[in-house]
């Protein structure tokens, strides 16, 4: 649905160029969700306009459904972006229009005669739960609202590809949740295409199927979410990951905990998937003679399937606990002995 | 009790002055309404980072508009007398005021249109673009109606400015409550005169006002 191949963009600044976007290749199935996550000024808001040629490459090719969005203009790139909704961080509603009247504008925008325009509104307001909210203006709207708003506009002329900018930073954790289940949702019902970009990990964990972390403009580590989760290679990766799976206090839960427990290892497990269903700790109390303590443990949903930190105390003779640890990691779950950092 | 009150005013010539007052205010702020909105959409447009981007076109407009604001309103008047006799045909009367007017008040008017188009946030520009919009439709569907209360309240003052302006036009033969002030009342020293002139100019101005602010109230729904 979506290929960039070799794709550059360069911005000329009083300092000098800018290379916003460098080198990047990438394809996108059709019907996937594609998560793209950076800090700011990674370089993926401009990737993400790249798509519909908001901006364009300085060099290399961006192929959307097709289309070359780097080289149409005019009508041809208008038509084009008819099939590209996209959604932003604040929304981006016309105020003086009523929550019908700017779901309605793509649809003028692309000529649908009024009555037409009528029952296509209905059936997206409906589409986004906004019944009874039509006749609002933005400024009555809650910002998850808004959004709501934003993304019935999005796919009123039926887009193939719908992109996310930053759709959810705006706006507070229960509201993302909702949000992101609509964008579930959506794809599923509809089969769109959805290409988003974020800062958050925990939007990439709960309905990406791919993602690519950028990095000074580089794509650094792209491939399937569980994947990344279960071996991130990077360490922007590994710091996004840390995000959802480790909270903030874990580090220093941990070195307290190290230095109360002398004696025996304090181990990090990592279980994706199937893994994280199984009752791996009873197999390791029956099985070897080891004092085990659970010390944290959390467990995360992603879109394909459940992913788990857990950190246990292990405690016996150094042999026994070696062999515990060989056992552990033919179970597929990753195993990380914490050493004692002072 | 007019006649003691007012003994040298009247009435009859207070009306038609308000009436040519009326007149040459409405068409004046009708007019730079028109030509302020065209020249602050253009300045607008062609600004660094925006549709239009043109340095050249942008740096004509905005030289023509800054001398012409900066161009004290009287001074104008007197500069613009050939082109008011080629235009109009005459220098005296309601409709040779109209071109300096005109002239005088659309520049000021076009940077306010500029302003409030800067106002509106870039993102809803944006996202037009990304559905497909064309400039037009840009320009008629979202810059305009998103400045709308900024462009009522801005040519409210305009208008405000305009009926002083008409004042100032009658002083040199434009007709109107400001001449009649002048020639009928202070010449004359006639007080009465001036009085009543001046309370019907502060009458206009107030209803304008009014009407702005109601206006405004009305479609902003930020």
């Amino acid at each position: 649905m979506i290929t960039l191949s070799n794709v550059t963009k360069v911005y000329k600044a009083a300092s000098g160029h800018v290379t916003a976007v460098d080198h990047v290749n990438l394809h996108i199935e059709q019907g996937e969700i594609f998560g793209i996550i950076g800090y700011s000024g990674a370089g993926k808001s401009s990737l993400i306009r790249l798509l519909n040629g908001l901006e364009k490459p300085t060099s290399g090719e961006v192929i959307v459904d097709g289309k070359d969005m780097g080289k149409i203009s005019g009508k041809q790139l208008r038509q084009a972006r008819q099939q590209i909704g996209m959604i932003f961080q604040h929304f981006n509603l016309l105020w003086s229009r009523t929550v019908r009247e700017n779901i309605a504008f793509p649809l003028e925008i692309a000529g649908v005669p009024k009555e037409e325009r009528m029952k296509r509104v209905d059936e997206l307001v409906q589409l986004v739960g906004l019944q009874g909210r039509e006749h609002a203006y933005p400024s009555q709207l809650s910002g998850g609202q808004k959004q709501r708003v934003g993304i019935a506009r999005a796919l009123a002329n039926n887009p193939k590809v719908l992109l996310c900018d930053e759709a959810t930073s705006a706006l507070d954790p229960q509201t993302t949740d909702s949000i992101l289940d609509l964008l579930v949702d959506i794809n599923k019902r509809l089969g769109l295409t959805i290409v988003l970009i974020t800062h958050e990990m925990h939007v990439i964990r709960k309905i990406c199927d791919r993602v690519a972390v950028m990095e000074n403009g580089k794509i650094v580590e792209m491939g399937e979410v569980l994947h990344v989760f279960r071996k991130p290679e990077q360490p922007i990766t590994k710091r996004f990951v840390q995000q959802v799976t480790e909270p903030e206090e874990t580090k220093e839960a941990m070195l307290h905990l190290l230095e109360r427990y002398p004696n025996g290892k304090v181990v990090q497990l990592t279980f994706v998937g199937e893994a994280a269903e199984q009752p791996l700790i009873t197999q390791l109390i029956r099985q070897f003679d080891l004092n085990i303590n659970i010390l944290q443990g959390k467990i995360s949903q992603t879109h394909h399937g459940s992913y788990g930190v857990l950190f246990i105390h292990l405690d016996g003779a150094n042999e026994e606990i070696e062999r515990a640890l060989a056992f552990i990691r033919q179970q597929e779950v990753e195993v990380e002995v914490l050493a004692n950092v002072q | 009790m007019s006649n003691e009150l007012f003994p040298n005013v009247v009435w009859e010539k207070i009306w038609a002055a308000t009436m040519e007052t009326l007149y040459m205010t409405a068409i004046s702020v009708v007019a730079t309404f028109v030509l302020g909105i065209l020249l602050g959409l253009l300045l607008f447009l062609t600004s660094k980072g925006n549709i239009w981007e043109n340095r050249l076109i942008n740096g004509v407009i905005a030289s023509f508009v800054n001398i012409f604001r900066s161009i004290p309103f009287i001074i104008l008047i007197i500069l613009l007398i050939p082109f008011t006799k080629l235009v109009v045909g005459t220098i005296l009367g309601a409709n040779a005021a109209l071109p300096a007017l005109i002239i005088g008040a659309a520049p000021f008017y076009a940077r306010m249109v500029e302003i409030a188009l800067r106002e509106i946030d870039k993102g809803v520009i944006e996202a037009a673009k990304a559905m497909g919009a064309t400039t037009t439709t840009i320009i008629w569907k979202v810059l305009l109606p998103e400045a709308l209360p900024a462009l009522v309240s801005g040519i409210t003052v305009t208008a405000i400015a305009l009926v002083g302006y008409t004042a100032m036009a009658g002083v040199v033969g434009a007709g109107g409550l400001g001449n009649l002030a002048y020639l009928e009342g202070f010449q004359r020293n006639n007080n009465d005169v001036t009085f009543v002139a001046t309370v019907l100019i502060l009458i206009i101005v107030f209803i304008i006002q009014f009407i702005g602010d109601f206006v405004t109230s009305k479609i902003d729904k930020r």
